[in-house]
């Protein structure tokens, strides 16, 4: 069995590009669910927006770039309003109804046939990504070796002895994107939770009512915070669009949205630098655990009648579920969270 | 002040009678003890405010003034509508029609959050306390007009550090006079249940507002703290804020009430100072009928 | 691996191609008899001892590329449940011994019917059973459908008013369906408050457990059936005492619940695939029984049987709550807890009675709708938010506004496909439900909500 590979795969996974997309995305989603206690179930809406507003205007409207990215925000910021202005002066759960029906709408609207001609359909769209890797600064033929570190080809190999990481420049460009962007996001909300307006926040995310006795208009408040979530989750899209430069409709399924919780939770709710490192968890157990489980069985160590290779991924998604119910259960304050809270009665 | 020293001697107060207490029974002190009365400078004036539920009238209230600094109790059964009432003055809830103003300004079409700009501030009959957050960030959260709470203010971080240096200071003295001082930098969520109602007072008084809506703020009080916090609500009334509080417990508002109104049925039945009102044989056959009702329901 | 899994794994964007320009190694593009890309579609390359090399998704443009170590004997697979539904390969040779020596092309021509003279490899999908249920409103959900263009094309021939009967009754059928899940839903929504999202989980539970009993222990469907429900209502009994009645004791939030039931909607649906598998699976009776012909209506017996039975249920879940003791207990609950607990209710016995109905009575939506439909591992996940829709527009927490829910969220599916694309209507259903929060969120029946 090669544990060399599956720690390699598991860390290259960690920190890749994926792993990005994921994690500002959930970025986002803390900002809406940690701090201001709103239930947004469609973040796979928003990112869906961000990417196929990108796709759409570079590919079908023939617009630039730059314009694309304009319209993806864009995009997202008219269904943050449309979602929140009938939801957010109701119950929590209607929200959370809302996204989910929102978020499905989106996707199944992407993928219908009869606008195949706009969204791609079932199969997406590519063919706008160009622009951006143009822009990329790293050779695709650079050769050259340091120290641990070697470029082969454009493909970037760091040996670490007991693993290794391995990108493609193209991942490398992605990853630097993808980082500048979550640092850059988790200063501002950084900045912004610290502030008296993080705090008007998290005071809604307690007790809106009160907050609202306090001379707050807590609707505006909420509605920025769905506004902010969804732009960063659009950002997302973005990445996610481009890091395989094509979008595809199913890519934005209820799935992906639940899987953001599951890192949100990992790595605590409200805590800044959660996101991230619940995203990176989050990627190194499920590689870890798919690529373990599958060299298990290609070496023999897992005998095939206990579990086919087809058997991993469902086994691996069990796990997410279980986890997502015991940590809930368990440690609700999240790998970051602060145990003092426990103790207090938790919503 | 001729008035308000006649008014003292015809109460039996002694001497030593703070100022407040004064100004405020002697502007109630010729007030006629009937419904809807006019009051001679009242803060909040309502008119015909009604609200039913489905067919169910919960408040049908035709007048009421009440009178600026001087605290006001409003009683009744249980389900006289006295919270609704409340919750449609703060603007918690629509009424289906009525109109009232408030210090020179017509307040029912305003959201809650406006009519807590506008000064008049309310606490809730369970405590509103945020768990989840300090106490001292529960104060801050009061306060009025703070820049870094819009959103590109909260940004920078200069814009608005004086303010809430200010503030904070506000807050430690707020704190200090409500005895919470120690427990600045705990959550509010570890306080006891009497402690998160002086938390919720102290927090209205971070908007400095000219009137305080309590709701029942006796509720789940144990009686060691219940003494402090009748002082605090008469200092209140010191400071010339204007107090209008639901309770039941007849003794705790015959000490500090001013003035009294009855409501029943969602009615407003009577008005009367507290002496007046415990005299009323309405206000006992009310109680008493509403005892009737629920016994036979 | 199904087709639905591999769409999740895109999901994930888990990048399992890597750049092929090397020179050795084997490729190929997927096409359909229209020259249309197949995405998607899982293709696995192992040597010849049978090891599994690697496995591989084609592209957006169809296409797909394996790098290889070496040159040598490899085989070649192309995973025919990860087509979408109706294609297959269309030679019967999903799997192919290929010689690689450079960067090989292979060929996996895709077609909608097999060639002549082709043994078929696995039994065909969905796309040869009879009419009855061509109009059935779980074919576009499943997450590897593209387009049904010629199953529902049986209906889209008939003339106008006949179709239109047709779409009505299969809507009132399906809204019988939403309703069995949505009663229990809305239930327990009253009762505790809860916003279930495993509740769809309930309902594949039941299609998997007759299926069960059915194929593996050989019983005839009726008689799964009734072991299903009533392994359902035990499931719903076993949730509530062994999850929701401890965390409710913990005093643990609703809305940590209700994300606890999205981990346990995950947890439940990946079992099934894991036991299951991801195709769609047929009980082995009632399948493309031939239709009753009115003349203004074709109708399968078997929707007439469930459609029936499910409306006795609902009406007889509909008296026990007006006229029993437990169903007034369970609506004076709903209505108030701590005042039926100060009455002497016992609420968390209520409570456990809620959850067991409701378990039983998705278990039953999930048979019914199998025996029409088939059983699929996501098949619960999907009516999910047709169930919300119709809890939310007759009412959250109502038992009886979610029946009528139910009813007008089924026949508006079924009967917008008269102007909508087929593919779009549940997106026409969803867009409603938006539409109600907006302008009526209390439901049609429901009561505005009193605050403070």
């Amino acid at each position: 069995m090669d544990w060399h590979f599956v720690f390699s795969q598991a860390l290259t996974q960690a920190i890749g590009p994926t792993m990005l997309v994921y994690a500002l995305a959930a970025i986002g989603l803390n900002l809406q669910f940690g701090y201001t206690g709103l239930l947004n179930f469609g973040q796979a809406a928003f990112a869906a927006m961000g990417a196929y507003g990108l796709a759409i205007g570079v590919v079908v409207l023939d617009l630039p770039f730059w314009w694309g990215i304009g319209l993806g925000l864009a995009s997202a910021v008219v269904l943050a309003l449309l979602l929140g202005i009938p939801t957010l002066r109701l119950r929590a759960d209607y929200l959370a109804i809302v996204t989910i029906a929102a978020a499905e709408i989106v996707r199944r609207t992407a993928r219908a046939t009869g606008l195949s001609e706009y969204t791609g359909g079932s199969d997406g769209m590519r063919g706008f990504s160009e622009p951006f890797f143009a822009m990329n600064p790293y050779p695709s033929e650079a050769t050259w070796t340091f120290l641990f570190a070697s470029m082969d080809g454009g493909r970037l190999k760091l040996d670490f002895l007991l693993f290794d990481l391995q990108y493609s420049n193209r991942d490398l460009w992605v990853m630097t994107v993808g980082w500048v962007l979550v640092a850059f996001f988790l200063v501002l909300l950084g900045l912004l939770v610290r502030s008296p307006w993080g705090r008007v926040l998290k005071g809604i995310r307690e007790d809106e009512e009160a907050v609202r006795s306090l001379g707050k208009n807590v609707f505006a408040y909420k509605m920025q915070a769905l506004v902010i979530g969804g732009l960063i989750g659009a950002v997302a899209g973005f990445l996610f669009a481009l890091s395989r430069a094509n979008v595809q409709p199913d890519t934005f399924i209820t799935d992906f949205t639940f899987y953001l919780y599951v890192i949100i939770i990992l790595g605590g709710a409200a805590r800044l630098f959660g996101p991230v490192l619940g995203a990176a968890l989050f990627w190194f157990l499920y590689s870890f655990l798919s690529q373990g489980l599958n060299q298990g069985i290609r070496s023999g160590a897992i005998p095939e009648d206990w579990l086919s290779a087809t058997q991993v991924g469902p086994l691996v998604f069990f796990l997410v579920g279980l986890s997502m119910v015991l940590l809930l259960i368990y440690r609700p304050q999240g790998i970051l969270g602060d145990r003092r809270e426990l103790t207090l009665d938790v919503r | 002040m001729s008035d308000s020293e006649e008014a003292v001697t015809a109460e039996e107060q002694p001497s030593t009678v703070p100022a407040g207490i004064a100004a405020a029974r002697a502007a109630l002190a010729d007030v006629p003890a009937e419904p809807g009365v006019p009051k001679l400078d009242p803060i909040l004036n309502a008119t015909g405010v009604r609200r039913a539920f489905g067919g169910l009238v919960a408040v049908d209230v035709a007048h009421l003034e009440v009178q600026r600094g001087a605290i006001t109790a409003l009683i009744g059964p249980n389900g006289a509508g006295k919270t609704t009432f409340f919750n449609l003055l703060t603007g918690f809830d629509r009424p289906n029609r009525g109109e009232w103003v408030f210090d020179g300004r017509r307040a029912d079409r305003m959201r809650s959050y406006q009519v807590a700009r506008a000064g008049m501030v309310r606490t809730f009959q369970l405590t509103k306390a945020l768990t989840r957050m300090t106490v001292m960030d529960n104060m801050l959260i009061g306060a009025a007009d703070q820049v870094g709470e819009g959103f590109w203010a909260g940004l920078v971080h200069p814009l608005w550090k004086r303010q809430e240096a200010a503030n904070r200071e506000k807050a430690l003295v707020l704190l200090e006079r409500f005895k919470l001082i120690d427990k600045r930098d705990d959550y509010a969520g570890e306080l006891s249940g009497g402690q998160r109602k002086l938390l919720e007072m102290a927090r209205a008084l971070m908007l400095n507002p000219r009137m305080v809506m309590l709701d029942e703020p006796m509720a789940g009080v144990n009686p060691a703290l219940k003494q402090s916090l009748l002082e605090h609500i008469k200092d209140l009334r010191e400071e010339g804020m204007t107090v209008l509080f639901v309770e039941h417990d007849m003794d705790m508002v015959h000490e500090i009430a001013d003035w009294v109104a009855v409501m029943a049925a969602g009615e407003l039945i009577t008005e009367g100072t507290p002496d007046q009102i415990s005299a009323d044989r309405r206000v006992i056959d009310a109680y008493l009928g509403a005892h009737h009702d629920a016994a036979e329901r | 691996m199904s087709a639905a899994f591999a769409g999740l794994l895109l999901g994930l964007g888990v990048n399992s191609s890597a750049g092929a320009q090397e020179a050795l190694g084997v490729h190929g593009t997927l096409e359909d008899q229209q020259d249309q890309p197949v995405a998607g579609v899982t293709i696995t390359v192992a040597d010849a001892s049978g090891t599994e090399i690697a496995a591989v998704e084609s592209g957006a443009d169809g296409a797909w590329a394996v790098e290889l170590d070496a040159e040598g004997t490899y085989v070649v697979t192309l995973d025919e449940s990860t087509l979408p539904d109706g294609l297959l390969v269309r030679n019967g040779r999903p799997q192919l011994e290929v010689e690689v020596s450079s960067n090989r092309a292979v060929l996996f021509p895709l077609d909608t019917q097999l060639a002549e003279g082709v043994e078929p490899q696995q039994p065909g999908d969905d796309a040869t059973d009879a009419g009855g249920e061509s109009d059935s409103p779980e074919e576009e959900t499943s997450d590897a459908d593209t387009e049904d263009g010629e199953q529902l094309g049986a209906i889209e021939d008939e003339g106008g008013s006949t179709r239109a009967i047709s779409l009505l009754v299969s809507g009132l059928h399906f809204g019988l369906m939403i309703a069995l899940a949505a009663v229990g839903l809305s239930m327990v929504f009253g009762t505790t408050g809860l916003t279930n999202f495993a509740h769809g989980d309930l309902i594949t539970f039941g299609g998997v457990m007759a299926l069960m009993f059915n194929v593996a222990f050989g019983l005839p469907v009726w008689v799964a059936a009734i072991l299903a429900v009533a392994l359902g209502g035990a499931f719903g009994w076993a949730q509530d005492f062994g999850l929701w009645a401890p965390l409710r004791r913990k005093g643990i939030g609703l809305i940590s619940m209700m994300i606890i039931s999205i981990g346990l909607a995950l947890l439940i649906r990946f079992a099934t695939l894991f036991f299951f598998g991801g195709q769609r699976e047929r009980y082995n009776e009632y399948v493309g029984q031939k239709p009753w012909d009115l003349g203004w209506l074709v109708i399968a017996p078997k929707e007439v049987v469930t459609g029936i039975i499910a409306l006795v249920v609902c009406v007889a879940v509909a008296l026990a709550l007006l006229f029993t003791r437990l169903g007034k207990a369970t609506r004076a609950v709903a209505d108030n807890p701590a005042l039926a607990e100060s009455t002497g209710i016992d609420v968390n016995q209520v409570i456990r009675l809620v959850w067991t109905i409701g378990g039983a009575l998705a278990a039953m939506s999930g048979v019914f709708l199998s025996i029409s439909d088939g059983v699929k591992f996501d098949m619960g996940q999907h009516l999910l938010l047709l169930v919300f829709a119709a809890v939310v527009l007759g009412g959250l927490g109502t038992a009886f506004g979610a029946f009528i829910g139910s009813m007008l969220i089924g026949v508006f599916v079924q009967m917008s496909t008269l102007v909508i694309a087929p593919e779009l209507k549940y997106v026409g259903a969803l867009a409603v439900l938006i539409i109600i929060m907006l302008t009526r969120p209390q439901g049609i029946l429901g009561r505005r909500e009193r605050i403070g």
